[in-house]
């Protein structure tokens, strides 16, 4: 017989069903004075280097309803391609965020710097991407997927990840599209035509 | 040997199904195309890191974390108890845990939660703690109360606490649900039933830990949790500030 391995198994997820903003963003909830205010409210703070943009959009069921309950996550890197933690990282950008939908248009709002182009672990780049984590009640297991930028064509090119989306007319899911001076419209798909690319790594 | 190589994927037959008829929102709500395999990059290998700073004296006692001391919530008194480790068996030490629950009547204190249970004055339903040193956490509560929901014809979810563990990178995030040995409703429900390895499922049924419980005070329930781990290696490419 060979040694044996101790390896456990990860925890399996269940879903975040549709009180998740009582754990996790309370004071939203209505949940008022248990914290002095909800965590990850803010991507950045004053002063953040590089370009400051605003991302909206909604999270879309079968249907093409849009959702109230889900909570999305981000994290990203400053404009100079550094996460939060790694050495020369911008210390007015906190990398993570977290956003409840708006209770009467269900839209989301993300206030954030652009970020830099990150190094792949073979020697190239990621293209600038936004990372996101969505729960939801119906869904078992949180989804991972990106935000990556219209308008930035060249990067997204040799990216690795968006090099392997196939059928490629889904790449558009992954791309934020520029609706304004600084403004970009991304929206999130579950389940349909339009579905979203999640990612499993 | 470092432990900065890539996550180990992850083992996505140890999880829930995406689709169950059994749980029917699965089947609007869940991704239809397959996920995009890939292996973890940067983005997923960093993740927030929050001090202890931000965690307030009460946050993990839901017993009066509401009233902020001044009175206590109804309910069965409890200490849930575990320690976070990854599946490599290390301790994560200081990550944020999150929880939210039902009260003791099995209602949430939620615009959107109508059942006919009442609301406890003195209960919000929400707590968090970091994990220690040794990637060990606690919470004072009290036992939530089953509450029925629509799915089936008398669908009732047993007693559950909702949890949220960060790790400490992005790719390690995970919400799930932890549950009390020896409720019978455990075995009928569509949720915990979307987990289809059995041994993994009892991953989520906390034990009744007496030793740990305290004599005319509260009983214990012991739950630990397993976040993904990285690949341990020295050959791979170590990214800059990993
Ligand atoms: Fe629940």
């Amino acid at each position: 017989m060979a040694q044996s391995i101790v390896n456990l198994f990860e925890t399996p997820s269940q879903t975040a069903g549709p009180y998740v903003q009582i754990g996790c963003t309370p004071n939203f909830a209505g949940i008022n004075g248990v914290y002095p205010e909800d965590f990850g409210l803010r991507a950045i703070e004053d002063g953040a280097q590089g370009e400051i943009i605003t991302i909206r959009g909604r999270v879309y069921d079968k249907f093409d309803e849009p959702m109230f309950d889900p909570m999305i996550e981000s994290w990203q890197a400053d404009a100079a391609g550094r996460f939060p933690g790694q050495p020369d990282a911008d210390p007015k950008v906190n990398g993570f965020c977290r956003f409840p939908l708006d209770v009467k248009t269900a839209e989301y709002t993300l206030k954030t710097v652009k970020p830099g182009r990150t190094p792949s672990r073979s020697g190239g780049f990621h293209a600038p991407h936004i990372a996101l984590w969505i729960v939801a009640r119906g869904n078992n297991i949180g989804l991972n997927t990106r935000i990556y930028f219209e308008d930035e064509q060249e990067h997204n090119k040799v990216d690795p990840v968006l090099h392997r989306v196939k059928p490629v007319k889904r790449l558009d899911t992954l791309l934020a599209r520029k609706v304004g001076e600084h403004e970009y419209h991304f929206d999130i798909r579950l389940r349909g035509e339009q579905e979203t690319v999640f990612l499993d790594m | 040997m470092t432990n900065s190589g890539p996550l180990i994927p992850r083992n996505r037959g140890i999880h829930p199904v995406i689709h169950d008829p059994e749980m029917k929102t699965t089947m609007i709500l869940g991704p239809m195309e397959p996920l995009l395999s890939m292996e973890s990059t940067m983005t997923e290998e960093t993740g927030p890191r929050f001090g202890h700073g931000i965690i307030g004296q009460l946050d993990n006692n839901l017993i009066t974390n509401f009233t902020r001391g001044k009175s206590e919530a109804i309910g069965e008194r409890i200490r849930v108890h575990g320690r976070v480790v990854d599946e490599n068996n290390r301790a994560v030490p200081n990550t944020l845990v999150e929880i939210w629950q039902a009260n003791a009547g099995g209602r949430y204190r939620h615009a959107t939660d109508h059942y006919l249970a009442p609301l406890d004055l003195n209960f919000g339903g929400c707590g968090r703690t970091m994990t220690d040193q040794d990637g060990f956490y606690e919470f004072l509560t009290i036992k939530p109360g089953a509450y029925p929901w629509p799915n089936r014809d008398n669908e009732w979810r047993p007693m559950h606490i909702h949890f949220s563990i960060f790790g400490h990178s992005f790719g390690q995030r995970l919400i799930t649900q932890m549950y009390f040995e020896g409720d019978p409703l455990i075995a009928r429900c569509p949720i915990v039933g979307t987990i289809k390895d059995r041994a993994q499922a009892n991953q989520l049924v906390a034990a009744l830990d007496i030793k740990n419980s305290r004599p005319m005070d509260y009983l214990a329930y012991k739950f630990d949790i397993v976040l993904r781990g990285r690949r341990q290696t020295m050959f791979e490419n170590r990214l800059e500030g990993l």
